[in-house]
C-alpha cells in the first residue's frame, strides 16, 4: 500500500518558535486519519505544509506521492478544507460551483449539484449570508467535487453547533465510502474524531507523540493496575505512557506488543479518548526519560 | 482562472467602464462642438500663414465662452487621478483581500498553480487598467487637437500652452498607460507585503502620489539631456531688475521658447558663471540716471542660459517615460510572483 502522507524530519519554524519539529510520518492510503492535539500544537502547520501553503524549514513532505502543490496535476489530487472554511462572501453558492468547474479539470458537476440540493442550499444565496455549518458544507462540496485522491480537513467542525457537526461528519463518511478517498482531518477534540477515524495521529507541543491505526492502538495499549512498583522494575517491552501511584498500588497506561500475563497485574482495555489524553498529558509533563522543559532550555 | 478573475473584477470593471463612458460622452459632445467652432473660424480651410493665424486666434478667443476650459482641465485631472485610483481599488485588494479573508487557502488549492493564478490576475486587471488610461488619453488627444493646432498657428502668444509642459505632459499620449501599469503593480505589491487592504490602499496612494509629484520636478528632465541656448541680455529685454542689500543684483530676461518646455532659465556672466551681483555703481548710486544704469548693465554682457526640451522631443520623452514605468511595473509584478511562489504569505 502506498503512503498517502509521508514526511521525514519535517519541521517549521516561525522566527524563534518551532511550530512543528522532527515530524516523521508514513500514513498508508485508504484511511480516515484523525490528527488530534490541543490548540496550538501545530496541527494547522502540519496540514498547511501537507497542502503546500507553507514551505518546510527542515525535512520534506509528500502527499499522494509527490511534493505538495508542485503542479496543477498534483493540486488536483488534493482536496483541502481550510480552518474556518473560507469562502468568497460576495460570491453566491452557484458562483462557487462555477469557480470549482473552471478551476478543476476533474470537476464532478453532478456530484456538486446533488450535494448542494441535498443540503438544501439556495444556489443564488451569497456565501457571506450562509450559516457556519452551511459554509463548511459548501467548502466540503468544493473539495470533494474536484475528485481528489486525498481530502485534507483542518478543524472543519470546530466552529459548528452539535447538530451541524454530526451532519458534517455523516456526509463526510458517505463521501469517503463512495469515493475511496483518503481523509486527513484535524480536531482538538478526540470525541469528534473517534466515531469516524480509523487512524490516529496525536500531535502535542509541536511533536508527533504517536501515529497508528486505531485498532492497533487499542490492541497494544492496556490500563495496568498492580502493587506499587518502581518503573525500572517493569518488563522491558512495556512502554509506560502514564503512571500514577498510591501508597500501595500503581496504575499505568502501557504499550506492549504481547498480552499481559503476569497474575500480579490486572490489564484492562482502554478507550481511545483516554488513550489519546494520556499521550497528551505525557507530552506536556516532564517524564523521567525525556524532559521537554530541559530540552527547551538547551 | 479567467472566470474567477473576471467574476471578482466584474463590479469594479463595470463601475470604471461606466465612469469612462460618461466622461467619453461629455468629451464627444464638447469635442464635436470644438471641431465645429474651428471650421466656422476658418481654421480647417485657411490658406497662408497670416490667414491661418487670424483664424486660429478667432477660434482661441471664442474658447472661454464654450465651457471647454473646465472640460479640458477636468479631463486632465481625471487622467492624472485614474492610475492612482486603479492602483488603490484594483491593485491593493488583489492579493491583500485574499490574505485578509483567508480565501487564498481556497483559491490556491484548486487545480491551478499559484503562478498561473497570479499571472492571470495581474494580466487581466493590469491590462484593463492600462487600457482604461490609454483610452482616456486617446480621447483627450482627439478632443484637444484643434486647440493645439490653433495654438501653434496663432503665434507666440498662445504657444505657452504646449503638450510637453510639465502640467500637461503626464495626461498626454501614452504616458498614462505607463502610470496605470505602475500604480496597479504598486498596489498589488503593497497588498502582498502589508497583507491588509486598507493600509495597502493608503500606502499605494502615498507612494504613487510621491512618484507622480517628484517625476516632473526632478526626473523627467534627465531622461533626455535638455538643449542649452544663450540669449544676450540687453537693457531692452530685461524683465526683472532688482538690487538686494546693495550687494546682490538680479537681472533676468525670461526667454520665451514657443512650444518648448523650459527646464531652467539662468543669468550668467561672460565667463559662464551664474550672475548674482555685485550691483553696478551706476545702478546703486541714488542720483544716477536710468540710462547710466542701463548702460552699466549692457557693459556686463550678461546672457540668459536656458535649458529646454523642444516640442519635437514630445514623443521620444513619452516613449522613454512610459517604457520606464512599464519596466518598473513588471519588476514589481516579478517581485510579487517570487514572494507568493516562495510561500512567504501563508
Amino acid at each position: 500500500m502506498t503512503a498517502v502522507l509521508e514526511s521525514s524530519g519535517l519541521g517549521k519554524r516561525y522566527r524563534q518558535r518551532w511550530a512543528l519539529r522532527d515530524c516523521t510520518l508514513s500514513v498508508p492510503s485508504g484511511h480516515v486519519v484523525g490528527l488530534v492535539g490541543p490548540n496550538g500544537a501545530g496541527k494547522t502547520t502540519l496540514l498547511s505544509l501537507a497542502v503546500g501553503l507553507l514551505q518546510p524549514t527542515t525535512g520534506s513532505v509528500e502527499i499522494a506521492g509527490d511534493r505538495p502543490a508542485s503542479s496543477s496535476a498534483q493540486l488536483a489530487k488534493v482536496g483541502f478544507v481550510a480552518q474556518d472554511t473560507p469562502t468568497y462572501s460576495g460570491l453566491s453558492v452557484a458562483d462557487h460551483l462555477r469557480l470549482g468547474r473552471h478551476m478543476n479539470p476533474g470537476w464532478d458537476a453532478k456530484l456538486a449539484e446533488r450535494r448542494i440540493s441535498q443540503l438544501g442550499l439556495d444556489p443564488a444565496q451569497k456565501a457571506g449570508k450562509l450559516s457556519g455549518g452551511q459554509r463548511a458544507q459548501l467548502a466540503l462540496t468544493l473539495a470533494i467535487a474536484k475528485r481528489p485522491a486525498v481530502l485534507i480537513l483542518d478543524e472543519p467542525i470546530a466552529s459548528l453547533d452539535p447538530l451541524a457537526r454530526r451532519e458534517f461528519l455523516q456526509i463526510l463518511m458517505e463521501v469517503t465510502a463512495e469515493q475511496e478517498l483518503s481523509v486527513v482531518m484535524s480536531s482538538h477534540l478526540v470525541s469528534d474524531l473517534e466515531r469516524v477515524c480509523d487512524y490516529m495521529i496525536v500531535l502535542v507541543a509541536s511533536r508527533v507523540q504517536v501515529a497508528d491505526e486505531v485498532d492497533e492502538l487499542l490492541n497494544t495499549h492496556r490500563q495496568v493496575t498492580g502493587p506499587r512498583t518502581d518503573l525500572s522494575a517493569l518488563p522491558a517491552d512495556w512502554q509506560v505512557i502514564s503512571a500514577s501511584h498510591t501508597d500501595r498500588q500503581s496504575t499505568m497506561l502501557v504499550r506492549t506488543p504481547v498480552p499481559v500475563t503476569d497474575p500480579a497485574w490486572t490489564a484492562d482495555p482502554i478507550g481511545l479518548e483516554d488513550l489519546v489524553l494520556s499521550y497528551m498529558s505525557k507530552a506536556v509533563r516532564p517524564s523521567p526519560d525525556s524532559s521537554p522543559a530541559l530540552e527547551a532550555q538547551r | 482562472m479567467m472566470w474567477l478573475t473576471w467574476r471578482q473584477f466584474r463590479a469594479q470593471g463595470i463601475v470604471a467602464a461606466a465612469l469612462a463612458v460618461a466622461l467619453g460622452v461629455v468629451l464627444l459632445i464638447t469635442g464635436l462642438n470644438l471641431a465645429h467652432l474651428n471650421s466656422d473660424s476658418g481654421g480647417a480651410t485657411c490658406h497662408g500663414a497670416r490667414a491661418c493665424a487670424t483664424a486660429a486666434n478667432a477660434f482661441i478667443n471664442q474658447l472661454p465662452g464654450t465651457g471647454s476650459v473646465p472640460v479640458f482641465f477636468g479631463t486632465i485631472a481625471v487622467i492624472y487621478l485614474a492610475p492612482a485610483l486603479m492602483g488603490i481599488f484594483w491593485g491593493a485588494p488583489l492579493v491583500a483581500r485574499e490574505l485578509e479573508t483567508g480565501t487564498f487557502r481556497l483559491a490556491w488549492n484548486q487545480s491551478v498553480s499559484r503562478a498561473r493564478w497570479l499571472v492571470v490576475k495581474l494580466g487581466v486587471v493590469g491590462l484593463a487598467a492600462m487600457a482604461t488610461a490609454g483610452l482616456l488619453s486617446l480621447f483627450l488627444g482627439w478632443w484637444e487637437s484643434p486647440i493645439f493646432r490653433a495654438a501653434a498657428l496663432a503665434g507666440s502668444d498662445s504657444a505657452a500652452v504646449t503638450r510637453i509642459s510639465p502640467q500637461l505632459f503626464g495626461a498626454q499620449g501614452i504616458a498614462p498607460i505607463g502610470y496605470a501599469a505602475f500604480a496597479f503593480a504598486l498596489g498589488v505589491t503593497a497588498g502582498a507585503l502589508i497583507r491588509r487592504t486598507i493600509p495597502a490602499m493608503a500606502v499605494t496612494l502615498a507612494a504613487f502620489g510621491l512618484v507622480q509629484a517628484a517625476w516632473p520636478l526632478w526626473i523627467r528632465s534627465h531622461l533626455i539631456t535638455p538643449l542649452r541656448e544663450y540669449f544676450a541680455i540687453t537693457p531692452a529685454n530685461v524683465n526683472e531688475l532688482a538690487i538686494i542689500n546693495n550687494t546682490q543684483m538680479i537681472v533676468r530676461h525670461d526667454v520665451e521658447k514657443p512650444g518648448a518646455w523650459v527646464v531652467s532659465d539662468q543669468t550668467v556672466s561672460p565667463s559662464g558663471h551664474l550672475f548674482s551681483g555685485p550691483p553696478t555703481h551706476a545702478c546703486l548710486s541714488a542720483n544716477a540716471s536710468p540710462n547710466a544704469c542701463n548702460a552699466s548693465i549692457a557693459a556686463l554682457h550678461l546672457r540668459a542660459l536656458i535649458s529646454y526640451e523642444p516640442a519635437s522631443r514630445f514623443w521620444p520623452l513619452q516613449w522613454t517615460e512610459t517604457g520606464i514605468f512599464v519596466v518598473l511595473a513588471m519588476a514589481l509584478a516579478a517581485f510579487c510572483a517570487w514572494r507568493i511562489g516562495k510561500r512567504r504569505l501563508a
